[in-house]
């Protein structure tokens, strides 16, 4: 039962009152693209030990989409944030290598 | 034997005379007492048959960690099986049952079993019941199942109510013993939200017991603080994610009947967890320490002092630590005899025992129990050398074995969420790693044990305890297939020897093989011992070997508390359509349709379902028939990109639609599978109505806003749910129009008002969108009105309609229509698995588009390949239906020996307009295949042959629907 912050309505959010989507900063791929990149895209999707960004929608709230910054070990949460942009914020990066000397982000 | 003392009992009320039913066998306490103290008091030494072997059982402990008296409680709509006698608390008219015995606790024939214990060893499930195959079934099955679990389950629906409520919380501390309310005091005084909780009745924890500390000045000055909640008999079952606890408080229990709810369910969100749960005694192994009679050396001094409960005159003790020497010390106060302390350290240089030793009480060092005697109750024991082998030295005649291997701290809630614990040496006990602990969700300490669930206290001021796992060290198979560890499960120190023999080097599988730690004990007394002896066999250290991990719940919850209000009609909310009320009114089958309840059909007086649903298709086929739509999804989609927006997520081009018309829609997911159809109104330049499946529309409207806030968040596009706000009714059937023109208000005429356009006006008064869509095949407008309206609006076409014939129809006669016409069903001819071209829908599919979802996933050489299974319509040679789920059988099987398949039936129907069995199919290249015979399994055996047609049965050209 996670809670996560809305970063648009600024709710700590409880887990009841979300519903989870997939990997966050994904491109997408269509027609055109290779088998190889669409296989990439659409199948072979990150689920790390650690670190991990994500989709979350706050569905039983304000009904927004969102990205959470999350550690999948021990839940510890970076932080939450708009889902219009395709890389993490600066400063989500930043407490990120801050609680987990080393990790960079790929 | 076992008696009440004539003085004492700090938790007993002696003016408050309570009568109770063990076995039907009517007996007397006191208000205080539990159900164990109660027994014990009135020499109930024997208290159940154990699992496997069921050998004579008494009680052990005092508290949760109880194995063995474990009773059916109560009776009738108030039985619960497997309630613990140590927390259960007595009140007048208490029905208690012993379990796990036939005919009687007194003689029980399965204890046969305890004779054949040399041929059930560890694993002894897994070894035995392999082969033959054919006996699986048919022997050993119903053998195992007939003497599996423990206790009855309750037959009668439970009379209780249970109730859920949530709090939060800056400090949650779980345990109100000392160290609990010396946690709260000070969180308190931090001005935090402090919430406590206690497991018992009582405050204070082993205090007032072991150091006859009076906990009552510390709880009254937290009772007087505004920020403090204190709750007595709430146990914290389970720690979850980022603070989110779950406790459980017994109401009611011992008041059932009362009025109130039996059982509370806290759901507690706190910034910061302590755990306060204190410590567990640990039982020593040796043999026969499973006798009633045998009891931990903390309990016995609980029974003694809290409910002057004695349990016997001549009491053995045996410990390898000075903490049970407490216990010699509380019986010699409450004039009972103490035989002999035998303490396995070879010297004994404690001050409690020194004490004890002046209390002229005899003290063995280096002694240990080669034996307990006696079978249904203690008689003596046989003392040795720890040191040797187990020679007998002398016997000593007793009637209660008081016994101590240590203390483990009750790390439980530290470990649900992850915290890691460390091994201290010295008290050879899991204390938890302050360096390791579970985090919440800013990464902070979620769990903080403090007291003795961190360990500190534990023999502290105290001689230096000896790991003694085996008792004596040296002892032989005969004396270790008498030891248990695990009372619950029958697991004896042989059986961990002989599971790590056979391999099983890891705790983890150690537990399931042996079964060591299962069932409601979840490792309180056998963990430690259990993975102790494992470690022995397997020559390593115990930190190496670990332990098994501790998941929720701490204690049994009960299903009634987990499922709280939500049961019988409010088991989940419910959603009714405007017209509902006239349809409960009309006699209507409801049917669920996701959270949505939908007639199934209107039966009238003496017809079956299928009756009914005939004469719904038939009378709409030639009158007017009417159907509640208003749970199809109706999603808004507006904007200066929503044509663009509406081009990508449906197959077809949507953007080209002008505005009055409507445009039948096929929505992909990205592999390219069909996820959800309906039809699209472009309402004006800039504005659509997406129609959805009733089940589809929240999903869907969640998949736009996926796409448009993650994907295309610089298009202009918004979507509004607006399902509910409409209501809407078919009118279906050639008389349809003289319906509408019946309520009259507006043109409905073909010219103004064609196939696949919509309108707005009014209908006998009221504001309307008329559609005229058909999903029957029949000349049909789908007609909706604000919400508020839908009741009346539903009676004004009833009325009009009266004169014409119209009857209300249900779901399964628009199924049955639908299938007539060969229109797929999302949900019926999909899967998650197929996509529109197997279902002939490529009409459906621009060819032009450059990109839509799901086209670069359809153009993957397995979905693109013509080698596919794909729609047909199936006619049966007899004229039967094809029953649900059937498969197409092809020759040979497969590579697991079953049947070759080549399609499947989809949806498959008696049809009354045809009078004969009709259905669909997924079919290998099947419209390939017209005219072709497949067979398809039946449920009684046998196939039934149908011939491959088009799926199209009724009405080829459509004329019936474009009048």
């Amino acid at each position: 039962m996670l809670t996560l912050e809305c970063p648009y309505c600024g709710v700590m959010a409880e887990e009841t009152e979300l519903s989870p989507g997939y990997e966050a900063h994904l491109k997408r791929f269509g027609p055109g693209s290779s088998d190889a990149e669409f296989e990439a895209y659409m199948f072979a999707r990150k689920n790390p030990k650690g670190v991990h960004f994500e989709r979350w929608r706050h569905a039983y709230g304000c009904g927004k989409w969102f990205l959470a910054a999350r550690c999948t070990a021990t839940l510890e949460v970076f932080g939450t944030y708009p889902a219009q942009v395709s890389a993490p914020p600066p400063e989500i990066i930043a407490k990120i290598k801050a609680r987990r000397p080393g990790w960079e982000f790929k | 034997m076992s008696t009440r003392l004539a003085k004492g009992g700090r938790l007993i009320d002696r003016s408050a005379a309570t009568e109770f039913t063990f076995n039907g066998r009517r007996m007397r306490g006191y208000q205080g007492d539990t159900l164990a103290s109660a027994l014990l008091a009135n020499d109930q030494m024997l208290v159940g048959r154990s699992f496997k072997y069921h050998r004579p059982r008494g009680i052990v402990a005092a508290g949760p960690e109880e194995p063995n008296a474990l009773v059916n409680l109560g009776s009738g709509a108030r039985l619960e099986p497997n309630q613990r006698a140590t927390m259960t608390e007595l009140f007048d008219g208490l029905e208690a049952a012993s379990q796990n015995h036939w005919p009687s606790l007194e003689y029980d024939v399965g204890v046969i079993n305890n004779t054949l214990a040399r041929f059930l060893p560890g694993g002894f499930y897994y070894k035995t019941f392999i082969h033959p195959r054919a006996f699986w079934k048919h022997v050993f099955e119903p053998v195992i199942r007939q003497s599996a679990g423990l206790g009855k389950a309750p037959k009668d629906r439970d009379a209780d109510r249970y109730e859920q409520a949530y709090a939060h919380c800056d400090v949650l501390v779980i345990g109100g013993g000392i160290a609990g309310l010396e946690a709260a005091l000070q969180a308190a005084k931090a001005k935090k939200r402090v919430i406590l909780l206690e497991q018992t009745p009582h405050w204070g924890g082993r205090a007032p017991v072991d150091h006859g500390t009076d906990v009552g000045p510390l709880v009254a000055q937290l009772s007087a603080m505004d920020n403090v909640t204190m709750r007595l008999r709430t146990t914290g079952a389970g720690v979850y994610d980022h603070g989110y606890v779950l406790a459980d408080e017994r109401i009611a229990d011992h008041t059932p009947g009362d009025g109130r709810p039996r059982q509370r369910l806290w759901r507690i969100r706190a910034g910061q967890i302590i755990a306060a749960t204190g410590a567990i005694e640990r039982p020593l192994s040796f043999a026969g320490n499973d006798i009633p009679g045998v009891m931990l050396a903390s309990a016995v001094r609980d029974y003694v002092v809290n409910y002057a409960t004695s349990p016997g005159d001549r009491t053995v003790i045996v410990t390898n630590n000075d903490d049970a020497y407490r216990t010699a010390l509380a019986l010699h106060a409450a004039g009972l005899h103490v035989a002999a302390v035998l303490d396995v350290r070879a010297a004994v240089t404690g001050d409690l025992p020194a004490q004890v030793r002046a209390a002229g009480i005899r003290v063995e060092a280096g002694r240990a129990i080669a034996k307990v005697k006696g079978s249904k109750r203690v008689t003596g024991v046989q003392v040795c050398l720890q040191a040797g082998e187990g020679a007998v030295l002398e016997e000593i005649a007793c009637d209660a074995v008081a016994m101590s291997g240590g203390w483990s701290p009750v790390v439980h809630l530290y470990s649900h969420c992850g915290g890691k614990l460390m091994w201290d040496v010295g008290c050879a006990m899991f204390r938890p790693d302050p360096a390791k602990p579970p985090v919440n969700h800013d990464g902070s300490a979620m769990v903080a044990c403090v007291g003795a669930a961190n360990g500190d206290g534990i023999g502290a001021g105290e001689a230096p305890m000896e790991a003694a796992w085996v008792t004596p060290q040296g002892a032989g198979i005969k004396l270790r297939t008498k030891m248990w560890l695990d009372y619950q499960n029958d697991v004896k120190v042989s059986d961990v020897q002989l599971a790590a023999r056979e391999g099983y080097e890891s705790v983890e599988h150690t537990k399931r093989y042996t079964t060591l730690g299962m069932a409601t004990d979840q490792g309180k007394l056998s963990n430690i011992n259990g993975l102790a002896v494992l470690s022995q066999a397997l020559n390593e250290d115990i930190p190496q070997v670990g332990t098994t991990t501790f998941r929720p719940p701490y204690t049994p919850v009960t299903l009634g508390a987990l499922a709280g209000e939500a049961r019988g009609d409010i088991f989940q909310p419910l959603r009714r359509t405007p017209m509902h009320d006239a349809h409960e009114a009309a006699g209507a089958y409801f049917e669920p349709v996701g959270l949505w309840r939908r007639p199934y059909t209107f039966p009238r007086e003496g017809e079956s379902h299928a009756d009914s649903v005939a004469r719904e298709v038939i009378n709409t086929r030639t009158n007017v028939g009417l159907l509640d739509a208003s749970t199809l999804g109706k999603i808004i989609v507006k904007g200066p990109d929503a044509g663009r927006f509406l081009d990508m997520l449906y197959t077809g081009v949507m953007s080209t639609l002008p505005v009055g018309k409507c445009r039948y829609g096929l929505m992909c997911n990205e592999q390219g599978f069909l996820s959800d159809d309906g039809v699209v109104a472009r309402i004006s330049e800039d504005t659509f109505l997406c129609h959805t499946t009733s089940g589809g529309a929240d999903r869907i409207h969640g998949w736009m806003e996926d796409w448009l806030q993650c994907e295309w968040w610089d298009w202009q596009v918004y979507t509004a749910n607006v399902t509910e706000q409409y209501a809407q009714v078919a009118v279906v059937g050639p008389k349809a129009r003289q319906l509408l023109e019946t309520l009259g208000g507006m043109d409905v005429s073909r010219e103004t008002l064609p196939f696949m356009q919509w309108a707005d006006g009014t209908l006998g008064g009221f504001p309307v969108r008329v559609y005229r869509i058909s999903f029957s095949g029949e000349l049909s407008y789908e007609i909706a009105v604000p919400a508020s309206h839908g009741a009346a609006f539903w009676a004004a076409c009833m009325a009009a309609g009266e004169s014409l014939g119209v009857m209300p129809y249900g779901t399964e006669a628009l199924h049955v229509m639908r299938a007539e016409k060969g229109f797929i069903m999302i949900g019926d001819e999909t899967d998650g698995t197929v996509i529109p071209q197997d279902l002939g829908l490529s009409w459906a599919i621009s060819k032009k588009k450059e990109d839509y979802l799901g086209k670069r996933g359809q153009m993957r050489n397995h979905l693109a390949s013509p080698d596919r299974w794909r729609l047909v319509g199936l006619e049966t040679l007899d004229g039967s239906v094809i029953p649900d789920g059937s498969y197409a059988v092809a020759p040979g099987t497969n590579a697991n020996g079953q049947r070759n398949t080549e399609g499947r039936v989809t949806s498959t129907y008696y049809s009354p307009t045809l009078k004969r069995g009709i259905a669909m199919g997924l079919i290998h290249k099947g419209p390939e295949r017209m005219g072709e015979t497949v067979e398809f399994n039946t449920v009684t055996g046998g196939t039934v042959k149908a011939r491959i047609v088009d799926p199209v049965f009724y009405d080829k050209e459509g004329a019936q629907q474009n009048v």
